[in-house]
This record gives structure tokens, C-alpha cells and sequence, in this order.
């Protein structure tokens, strides 16, 4: 990790990030040390059941956590600069500027009395200064480029004259009028039937190619992540169980927590096999246990996963995991390897 | 009339009649012309995108809805006009959300009780709350929970309650109907098992409705894909999905996405254009020709209908 700082500077850092949230019940701790890395042009996955924390982590990035959510600790390095430092003015500019945001509802980017005209032009001249009839050639543009045919007629549409697929579009549209170079999408196709999701996700990876933008996709689907991801952060409590690329994660997961996500859906060697699901229930965030958060639903937990959050340890050059089985089974780099290799 | 079938439905269809303006409603052709059968302890599989008709087939098949045409069978008799007492406890339903479908104040306890009083199936008060616990045991919940509230529970556990439910009037079918969908994948896994062991243990036959095409080919014997209101394909799962014929069902298989990387990057997807056409504006002939690469004249003219193409392995499709 140091070395490689000095060589180039990453487009996006994630150092120890905690955020938690006021609650009348207590202090909602939903991220617990996240830290992450994402390079310029590529795709970074966020995987992991409901609640772990993947949207909020997201939410952080951008500042855009509820009123009761605060970061607590940790850093935000965009191009090396601490953005959880900046003011509120310039993180409006990071957000116009550099890093967009879609969802899983359209209607949250969406206003629903505004054409979808309007709403991409007020976003182009916001950030840039150019006059309205520029401005509506540039939301034509927009609209082309998400691959909507009709775009004069659509752009003089309301959100709710426009299919599911077509809205999440138009969001795409929006949200690439600055020409972002992060863009972060939370559960974009959650709400989509496969074949709409199929035409989402290729209209990403296409809009990557062309425009050169990193990507971060939230999404508990893991098959949408493994199809999306250059790399695979997995959380689970607000914490990160291991990451590493794509590869490393589906072929040698070395957490028992993605071990058992990963044996609890079809396999795609043999449908039929039995599935083994993960026991138990979710965590409850108000009551994190002491040490491994994973630990009440682990059938190989061990006394020191009962008192000590596991460290994470490097098990190759681009893998990455903190289960302490790794450390017992003496399954990782040592200091000396692991600083050759990072 | 004898059958191999427990459950058959033929040429079911089911309109809705929508008000498209002063004066003027339109049918809404929800199911049209649908023909399956399920045999006793099988697991046919329901696919398709959403509007597609599947909600409706169950619905209807279970006759919560009067159906509009067809006929339905159970376990060989003709159920369609009969008075639906003596088979409503043999076929039943669970649901995606179970704590809609769930009374929250009642009890466990009474809840799976409520069956098992309106059919009058225990003899003294004991026996009644022995064939409680027995469900409960026997869909995985503990006996303490017996007196809590829906609201005390996760979503996995709240399924399991709507299922403990279903199963106490000893069905021989069950539509599930997204029963799965709303879980995460390690507790949708914990569900999934217990469908497949109640099976194994009671014989069950299911109608499998959900949108997660992996599960549906992990759980189903067989497997029909719905577009638009009407079957398209019927075939063996693993025959289904190895080698669809129909159009729609190819480019809906090639677009889900497989959680392996190496098969996620390098597969081909065929990327449909374009949206399902409103089921008010129903296009002529195959309901598909919109959006299908393979069209022709003849497809806006007549509607294709299913025809064996070898094993079973049933497809609506004039050029394929
Ligand atoms: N405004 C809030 N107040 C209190 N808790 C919150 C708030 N927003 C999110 N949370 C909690 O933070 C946790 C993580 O949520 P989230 O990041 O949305 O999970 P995910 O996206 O992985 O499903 C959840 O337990 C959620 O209830
Ligand atoms: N009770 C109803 N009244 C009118 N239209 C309905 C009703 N139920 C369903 N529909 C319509 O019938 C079609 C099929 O719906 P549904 O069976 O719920 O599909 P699916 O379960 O495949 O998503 C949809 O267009 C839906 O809007
Ligand atoms: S650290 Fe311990 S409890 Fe946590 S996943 Fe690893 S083995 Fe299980
Ligand atoms: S009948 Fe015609 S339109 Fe319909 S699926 Fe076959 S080729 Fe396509
Ligand atoms: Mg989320
Ligand atoms: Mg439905």
C-alpha cells in the first residue's frame, strides 16, 4: 500500500471510515472502519446483506447521510486531497464535479413536476455556464448517449410517463452531465426485471468504456457484482469482511462469511445441489458483539473471534481478509512477503 | 376422469375490466389462454418479468378469483364452478411479504391455530395445540415462540410462520408466490431448504412463482415462462435452461446475471429493446413480435401456440 502511493496517487481512498447514527434507541455505529481503494477507469463492487452498511458507506463518500449520521472517524481521499475536511461549498463542487450518484429509485434524483428536459438542463447549467439553447442540445446529447431514441419527445415527458427502465436512464443522463470521474451506484438495478437490468448494466459498462469513469456499485446481487466488478469490497456489520479483485473473492473467499454467502445460492456447476444457508439471524447494530461480527452465525468461531475484531491480513498480492482463520491456519503473506508483493 | 396431474389448468384465463375513460373500460387480458399440470409432489417453476400474469395464475388457479374461462383440476375433478370448501384446504398459498399477510395481534399460536379451528381439524383442546407445535417444530421455530407477535420476528422467521400456517390443513399444492424474494441470500437459503425438505417429507407439489431465475432452476422439476399473459415455454428445468427455444425465454436466460466472474464477463447477452408492451394495447398475433429478432408476417397475424417439441419440451413460436 505505501509503495504504491508514492508511485501514483489513486483516485479514491477509503482510510478507517466510521459512521454511526443518533437514534433514540442509541448510537447506531453503521460503518465500522471501512477502507477501500479505487482506481481511476475501474469498478469496485460493495456486497453484503441488508443493513451492512454498504449504502450509508456510499452516503458518506458523498455527504449525503441523514441529518442524525455523522462521519466519526476516518478519511476520504479524493486524488490525495481529505474531502471529509472540505466545506460544505466544495463538497458541492466534488459532488457536481467529480463524483455522481444514482439509486435504486429513479424519483429520488427525479422531480416529478419537472419534464425531464428541464430538470437535465437546470442540471447542465448549473455547472457550467452556457445559454439555455446550448443547454437543450446538451440534454439531447445526454439523453442519446443513456441510448434513448426519441429524445426531442422525451425530453418534454414527466418521470411518470416514462417506464422503469427509461427513468433509470434519464437518472443515468443526469447524474453524467458533468462528466464525473467516480460514479457511485447504489442498488441501480434492484428494482428492474433482468431483462431491463440486462440493458442497465450493459449501458454502464458501455458509458465506462467511453467516458473513463470509476465506478462504485452497492448492490446485495452477486451476480450483478460479479459481473460488474474489477474488484469486490464484502461488508457484513458495517465492517469489511475481505476484498480483493473479483477472482480471488468467488474463487478463494477467505472469510467464513463470504465462504457461506457463496455455498447459500445455486451453484452453477450443479443446480441441484443442496444449498447450505448461513444460521441464524442478521446483527443487530445496537448490540455489535465485541470481537468478529460475523461470530454468532460462524460455525468455526473460536474463543479469541469472541473478544477480538480480526485483524486483516494480506493473502496475495491484490487479496485481503479479516477472519482469524486465516491467521490460524498461518493462510497469508508475512510481513516481509507481503510488502514485496503489495 | 383419471389423471397423471394433481393439479392442471386449461386454456385458464383471467380479464380484469380497467376503465380506460368515461364510459369505456378495456379488458385487461391478465392470463390468456395458460395450459400446465403439476404432478403430486413436483415443483413447477413460474417465470417472467413483472406484469407478466404469474400472480394471477395462482390467484386464480386457487380460485380466489372467479376465472373468466378455462378449466382447472385437481387431483382429476373439474374445480372451476365447485364450491371450493372441501378443496380450499388442499391447496394453498404463501406469500412474498408475510407480515401483510399475517395478522400482527394475533399470536404464533393463533395464527397457525385459525386453520385448524375454521376446518375443524382436532378433536380436544391438547390434540389442537400438539398439531401447533408440530408445525412450528417442523417449519424450524421453537416452541417459546409460540406466544409472541409477527412483529417479534425477522423476515425469514415471519416465512416460516406464513408457511407453518399453509401447512396446517395438510395441503397437497402450494403456489408460492415470491415466498422467497424478500430474503437475503443466506436466510432465502435457510427457506429454500425447508420448502425442499417439507417436500420430501409431506410430498407437496408447489407452483414456484419468483423473479430470481437461479432459485427458480435450483428448486423447479419443470419450468414455464410467462410473457404477456400466456406460456411461451414449458420444459424439464436443467433442459430449459441448457437449451431454450423460444426467443423470449433465450434472451431472459442470457440476460441474468451468474455469480461467477469468469462466466459473468465472457457470457453473451441478447439485449432486448425496448419495455413489455402495455397489456391494454396487447400487440396482435405473438404478443412478443415487438421486441423479437426473429419476426415475421405470419407472427402478427396468429397467435402461436404451444407445441411439443420432443420430451416435453413445449414452445410457442412460429420460426423457431
Ligand atoms: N438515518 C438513520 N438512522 C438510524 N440508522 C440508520 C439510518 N440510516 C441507516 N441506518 C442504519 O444503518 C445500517 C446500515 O444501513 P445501510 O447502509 O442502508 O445498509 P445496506 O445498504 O447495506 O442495506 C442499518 O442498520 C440502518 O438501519
Ligand atoms: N385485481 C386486478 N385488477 C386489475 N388488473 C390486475 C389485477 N391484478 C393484476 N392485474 C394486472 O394484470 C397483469 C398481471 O399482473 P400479475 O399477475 O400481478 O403479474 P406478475 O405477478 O407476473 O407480476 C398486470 O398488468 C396487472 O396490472
Ligand atoms: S473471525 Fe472467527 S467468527 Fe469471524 S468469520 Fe473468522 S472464524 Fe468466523
Ligand atoms: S412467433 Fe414470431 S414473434 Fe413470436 S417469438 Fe416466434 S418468431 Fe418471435
Ligand atoms: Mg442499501
Ligand atoms: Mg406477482
Amino acid at each position: 500500500m505505501s509503495q504504491n502511493t508514492e508511485k501514483h496517487t489513486p483516485l479514491l481512498q477509503v482510510i478507517d471510515l466510521h459512521t454511526s447514527f443518533k437514534t433514540d434507541k442509541g448510537e447506531v455505529k453503521a460503518v465500522n472502519g471501512v477502507t477501500y481503494t479505487l482506481e481511476e477507469g475501474k469498478s469496485l463492487g460493495i456486497v453484503g446483506e441488508s443493513g451492512s452498511g454498504k449504502s450509508v458507506s456510499a452516503y458518506s463518500i458523498m455527504q449525503i447521510l441523514d441529518g442524525n449520521g455523522h462521519i466519526t472517524q476516518g478519511k476520504v481521499l479524493f486524488k490525495g486531497e481529505d474531502i471529509t475536511k472540505y466545506t460544505p461549498k466544495q463538497m458541492e463542487d466534488f459532488r457536481g464535479r467529480h463524483c455522481a450518484m444514482i439509486f435504486q429509485d429513479p424519483m429520488t434524483s427525479l422531480n416529478p413536476v419537472y419534464t425531464v428536459g428541464n430538470q437535465i438542463m437546470e442540471a447542465i447549467t448549473t455547472h457550467n455556464k452556457v445559454s439555455k439553447e446550448e443547454a437543450r442540445k446538451k440534454a439531447q446529447e445526454m439523453l442519446e448517449l443513456v441510448g434513448i431514441n426519441d429524445a426531442p419527445r422525451r425530453l418534454k415527458q414527466y418521470p411518470h410517463e416514462l417506464s422503469g427502465g427509461m427513468r433509470q436512464r434519464v437518472m443515468i443522463a443526469m447524474a453524467l452531465v458533468s462528466e464525473p470521474s467516480i460514479l457511485i451506484a447504489d442498488e441501480p438495478t434492484t428494482a428492474l426485471d433482468v431483462t431491463i437490468q440486462a440493458q442497465i448494466l450493459e449501458l454502464m459498462m458501455e458509458l465506462q468504456k467511453k467516458l473513463g469513469m470509476a465506478i462504485i456499485i452497492v448492490t446485495h446481487d452477486l451476480g450483478v457484482i460479479a459481473q460488474m466488478s474489477d474488484e469486490i469490497v464484502v461488508m457484513y456489520g458495517g465492517r469489511i469482511c475481505e476484498r480483493g479483485t473479483a477472482e480471488d473473492i468467488f474463487y478463494n473467499p477467505c472469510h467464513e462469511y463470504t465462504k457461506g454467502l457463496l455455498r447459500s445460492i445455486p451453484s452453477v456447476s450443479n443446480m441441484k445441489k443442496k444449498l447450505i444457508p448461513i444460521a441464524g439471524t442478521p446483527i443487530n447494530l445496537l448490540n455489535m458483539p465485541k470481537g468478529c461480527a460475523f461470530c454468532a452465525r460462524c460455525d468455526n468461531a473460536m474463543k479469541i473471534c469472541l473478544t477480538q475484531v480480526p485483524e486483516e491480513v494480506r493473502i496475495d498480492k491484490t487479496h485481503l481478509a479479516s477472519c482469524w482463520i486465516n491467521i490460524r491456519d498461518n493462510k497469508y503473506l508475512h510481513d516481509e512477503e507481503a510488502e514485496v508483493k503489495a | 376422469m383419471s389423471s397423471e396431474y394433481l393439479v392442471e389448468v386449461k386454456d385458464l384465463k383471467q380479464y380484469f375490466p380497467i376503465r380506460t375513460g368515461f364510459m369505456k373500460t378495456t379488458l385487461l387480458k391478465a392470463v390468456d389462454g395458460v395450459n400446465f399440470g403439476i404432478k403430486p409432489g413436483e415443483t413447477l417453476g413460474l417465470v417472467g418479468e413483472s406484469g407478466c400474469g404469474k400472480t394471477t395464475v395462482g390467484r386464480t388457479l386457487l380460485r380466489l378469483y372467479k376465472p373468466t374461462g378455462g378449466e382447472i383440476y385437481y387431483d382429476g375433478e373439474l374445480i372451476t364452478d365447485q364450491n371450493m370448501i372441501k378443496y380450499r384446504p388442499k391447496m394453498q398459498m404463501v406469500f412474498q411479504d408475510p407480515y401483510s399477510s399475517l395478522d400482527p395481534r394475533m399470536t404464533v399460536e393463533e395464527i397457525i391455530g385459525e386453520p385448524l379451528d375454521v376446518h375443524k381439524l382436532y378433536s380436544n383442546s391438547k390434540e389442537r395445540r400438539e398439531k401447533i407445535l408440530g408445525l412450528m417444530e417442523l417449519v424450524g421455530l421453537n416452541a417459546e415462540h409460540a406466544t409472541r407477535y409477527v412483529h417479534e420476528f425477522s423476515g425469514g422467521q415471519r416465512q416460516r410462520i406464513g408457511i407453518a400456517r399453509a401447512l396446517a390443513v395438510d395441503p397437497r399444492f402450494i403456489v408460492c408466490d415470491e415466498a422467497v424474494s424478500a430474503l437475503d441470500v443466506s436466510i432465502q437459503a435457510q427457506v429454500i431448504n425447508m420448502f425442499e425438505e417439507l417436500q420430501e417429507k409431506l410430498g407437496v407439489a408447489y407452483l414456484f412463482i419468483a423473479h430470481d431465475l437461479l432459485v427458480v432452476r435450483h428448486i423447479s422439476d419443470r419450468i414455464a415462462v410467462m410473457y404477456l399473459g400466456r406460456v411461451v415455454e414449458t420444459a424439464d428445468a436443467d433442459e430449459l435452461y441448457d437449451s431454450p427455444i423460444h426467443p423470449y425465454t433465450q434472451s431472459l436466460l442470457s440476460a441474468v446475471p451468474i455469480p461467477d466472474p469468469n462466466i459473468a464477463k465472457s457470457s453473451k447477452r441478447i439485449i432486448l429493446e425496448g419495455d413489455v408492451p402495455s397489456p391494454l394495447r396487447m400487440p396482435s398475433g405473438c404478443a412478443f413480435r415487438t421486441r423479437c429478432r426473429f419476426a415475421t408476417e405470419k407472427c402478427a397475424q396468429e397467435c402461436p401456440s404451444l407445441t411439443d417439441r420432443g420430451n416435453g419440451h413445449m414452445v410457442a413460436c412460429w420460426n423457431k
